[in-house]
C-alpha cells in the first residue's frame, strides 16, 4: 500500500510538472522547474508562475478533494456507487454560485461563490441522506440522487432562463462546464481554504470508516459516534466539492473513479482508501486537463465535459456490475 | 462463584416510533454465566440488547460493575461490551484478521496494519478461541456461513469485553456450527465472561444456559434456571406450545413438540 501511494505522488508530481509544461507555448520539464524556482527568461516565468500554476494547483487540489469525497462517501454509504456528483452535489453547488453571479451579487472572483456553493451542496447531500435514510439501499440513493440533481439542474436553467442578458446566460453555461482555463492566484485563495478544511475534516474520521464496516449499530458499539460521523463527512464533502465548484464549475465524476481505480491496488478497506483514492483523483483531474490542451479542435474543450464523458460510460459499467444488487437479485 | 452482579438493568423503558417495545424491564446478571434470551418473535429480544448496550436511547439505568451506562464515554461503552448483531455482515471484502482487530477499535488501535503488541495478543487470543487462524490471511467474503460466524465472533471476543451480547449467533447456521458455537460462547462464560445470547433454538438455551430470560409483549415473564423458566405452564402461555422433556448424557433436553 506504501509503495503505491508513492508511485501515485510521483505520478501526480510528473502530472503536475506536464501541465505546467503544456500550452500554447510547449516547455520541457527542465525548463518548467528553472521557470518554477526563478530562473529562464522574464516571458517564461510569467507563463509557469502567473498562468499555468494556479491552473496546476487547482487541478491537484480539486482533483484530490473529489477523490477523498468519493472514498469517504463510499465508505459511510458501504456503497461502491456513492459520489458527490451522483448525489447532485457539485450540480447543486454550481446552482449556488450561478444564482449569486445571476443576482449580480457576485463577480466570479468573490467570497460570496464559494459560500453559495458550499451552502447548496451541504443540503443537496443533507437532504440526500435524509431521504435514503439509515440503511441506504443502493437503488434508493441513485434515484434520490438523480431527482436532486434534476432539480438543481432545472434550477439553474430557471436562473439562465429568467436572466435579462443573454451574454450573461451563455457565460454561465459555458462557466458550468466545468474549466480550469485561465484561473488565477485569486481563484486558488478562493477555494484552497475550503478544500483543505473539507480535506481536514474527512481524514480526522478516518479510521472510523473502517468500523463502519461492520454495519451502523455495530460501529457505535465499537465506540464510533455515527450520526456525528454522518454530519461531518456531509460537511466535509460539502466544504470540498463546494469550494472546487465555486472556482472551476461542475467537474464529476472523478470521485466516482478513483476508488474504484485503488480497490485492485488497495483493496476494499475504506480507511486505506483514502489517501490513494486522493491521489488518483489529483491524477485524474491533472491529465484531464493536459488532455484538453492537447486534443485538438477549433474550440477547446471544458474539463468537465472530458470528466464526464470518459465518467459515464465508467458508472454505466458499474450499473452492469451492481445489476444484481440493483434488480434485487431477480435479473 | 462471585455473587456481585455485573450487569443490573432498573425500569428500562424502550419506546419506538410511539410504540412501547420494552416495558419494565428490570434484571441483574452475573459474571461467569451463559444467559438465554428467548421469546417469540416481536418480544422485545433485539431491543433489549441493544438498551443493556446503550445502543438506543432508553429510560431507566443499565449499571456495569457499579457505573451508570449513562455516565461512561461511548469509547468505555464499547470496552464493556462485545456486541455481535444479527446477521453479522460485513459491507467490504475485507481480510478476516483486519475484521476481527476491529474488535481492538475501543482500546484505540484503529490501524490493523500497526497494532500494539497487546492489541496483537488479544486479536491472536481471539482468533485461536474461535479457530479462525487458519482463514485469518482470507478475505471474509470468500468464506462459508459457519465460518463467517466464528470470524465474527472472534471479533467481539477480541475486545476481551466483560460482558458479551450475541443476537441469534446461531441463526442460519447447520446443526454442528449451532453446536459449536454455543460451546464457544459456554467456553467464553466460562472464562468469566457474562454472556447473554438472544435464541430462538430453546433446546440450546436449556443445554447451555445457567440462566434464561423469557420475553412476551416487551416484558420479562420468566427469569431462572432453564428447568424453571421454560416450564410447561410458561411454553403454553408464552410460545403457546407443548414441548418433550427429557435428560440425555446427563444434561437437560427440551424438545418443542406442537402448538397449542
Amino acid at each position: 500500500m506504501i509503495a503505491t501511494t508513492i508511485a501515485l505522488a510521483v505520478l501526480v508530481a510528473l502530472l503536475a510538472l506536464g501541465s505546467l509544461g503544456t500550452g500554447p507555448v510547449k516547455l520541457s520539464p527542465v525548463t518548467v522547474l528553472d521557470a518554477l524556482f526563478g530562473g529562464g527568461s522574464d516571458v517564461q516565468q510569467t507563463i509557469v508562475r502567473e498562468i499555468r500554476l494556479p491552473r496546476a494547483i487547482l487541478g491537484l487540489a480539486i482533483g484530490a478533494i473529489l477523490g477523498l469525497s468519493g472514498a469517504a462517501l463510499q465508505g459511510l454509504l458501504r456503497n461502491p456507487l456513492a459520489s458527490p456528483s451522483l448525489f447532485g452535489a457539485p450540480q447543486s453547488a454550481a446552482f449556488g454560485a450561478v444564482l449569486m453571479i445571476a443576482l449580480g451579487w457576485a463577480d466570479v472572483r468573490s467570497w460570496a461563490l464559494p459560500v453559495a456553493g458550499i451552502t447548496m451542496a451541504f443540503t443537496s447531500v443533507f437532504v440526500l441522506l435524509s431521504i435514503a435514510g439509515r440503511s441506504a439501499g443502493l437503488l434508493l440513493l441513485i434515484l434520490a440522487g438523480l431527482a436532486i440533481s434534476s432539480l438543481a439542474g432545472a434550477a439553474t436553467s430557471l436562473v439562465m432562463n429568467l436572466s435579462a442578458n443573454p451574454f450573461a446566460a451563455l457565460e454561465i453555461a459555458f462557466w458550468l462546464l466545468g474549466s480550469l482555463e485561465d484561473r488565477s492566484f485569486r481563484h486558488v485563495t478562493l477555494a484552497l481554504p475550503f478544500i483543505t478544511a473539507g480535506a481536514i475534516l474527512l481524514m480526522s474520521q478516518r479510521s472510523a470508516f473502517r468500523a463502519l464496516s461492520l454495519g451502523e449499530e455495530t460501529a457505535q458499539s465499537l465506540g464510533v459516534n455515527v450520526g456525528r460521523l454522518r454530519l461531518l463527512v456531509i460537511v466535509g464533502v460539502a466544504l470540498g466539492v463546494g469550494g472546487a465548484v465555486a472556482v472551476t464549475g461542475t467537474i464529476g465524476f472523478i470521485g466516482l473513479i478513483a476508488p474504484h481505480l485503488m480497490r485492485p491496488l488497495i483493496g476494499h478497506d475504506p480507511t486505506r482508501l483514502l489517501v490513494p483514492s486522493a491521489l488518483t483523483g489529483s491524477a485524474l483531474l491533472l491529465a484531464a486537463d493536459i488532455a484538453v490542451r492537447i486534443i485538438p479542435s477549433t474550440t477547446d474543450i471544458k474539463v468537465g465535459v472530458l470528466t464526464s464523458i470518459i465518467g459515464v460510460p465508467f458508472f454505466l459499467y458499474l450499473i452492469v456490475r451492481e445489476r444484481r444488487a440493483l434488480g434485487g437479485g431477480v435479473a | 462463584m462471585s455473587n456481585q452482579a455485573l450487569l443490573t438493568a432498573n425500569h428500562l423503558d424502550v419506546t419506538l416510533s410511539g410504540r412501547a417495545v420494552l416495558h419494565d424491564v428490570s434484571l441483574s446478571l452475573q459474571p461467569r454465566h451463559l444467559v438465554a434470551l428467548v421469546g417469540p418473535n416481536g418480544a422485545g429480544k433485539t431491543t433489549l440488547l441493544r438498551a443493556l448496550a446503550g445502543l438506543l436511547p432508553s429510560s431507566g439505568s443499565v449499571h456495569v460493575d457499579g457505573e451508570a451506562l449513562a455516565s461512561l464515554s461511548l469509547r468505555e461503552r464499547a470496552k464493556r461490551f462485545g456486541y455481535l448483531p444479527q446477521g453479522h455482515v460485513v459491507h467490504w471484502p475485507l481480510d478476516v484478521k483486519d475484521v476481527v482487530a476491529l474488535g481492538r477499535y475501543p482500546h484505540g488501535a484503529t490501524d490493523p496494519g500497526r497494532l500494539s503488541p497487546a492489541d496483537e495478543a488479544a486479536v491472536l487470543r481471539a482468533m485461536q478461541a474461535t479457530d479462525v487462524m487458519p482463514f485469518a490471511a482470507r478475505r471474509v467474503t470468500e468464506l462459508s456461513g459457519g465460518e463467517r460466524s466464528r470470524v465474527a465472533l472472534a471479533r467481539v471476543l477480541a475486545v476481551e469485553a466483560p460482558i458479551v451480547l450475541a443476537d441469534e449467533p446461531t441463526a442460519s447456521l447447520d446443526p454442528r456450527h449451532q453446536i459449536d458455537v454455543m460451546k464457544k460462547l459456554r467456553d467464553v462464560a466460562d472464562s468469566g465472561v457474562l454472556v447473554i445470547v438472544v435464541t430462538h433454538d430453546l433446546g440450546l438455551a436449556a443445554r447451555f444456559a445457567d440462566t434464561v430470560l423469557v420475553m412476551s409483549d416487551g416484558r420479562l415473564v420468566a427469569h431462572g434456571s432453564p428447568a424453571d423458566a421454560l416450564s410447561n405452564a410458561i411454553m403454553a402461555d408464552v410460545f403457546r406450545i407443548s414441548a418433550y422433556r427429557a435428560y440425555y448424557q446427563s444434561e437437560t433436553v427440551i424438545l418443542p413438540w406442537a402448538g397449542i
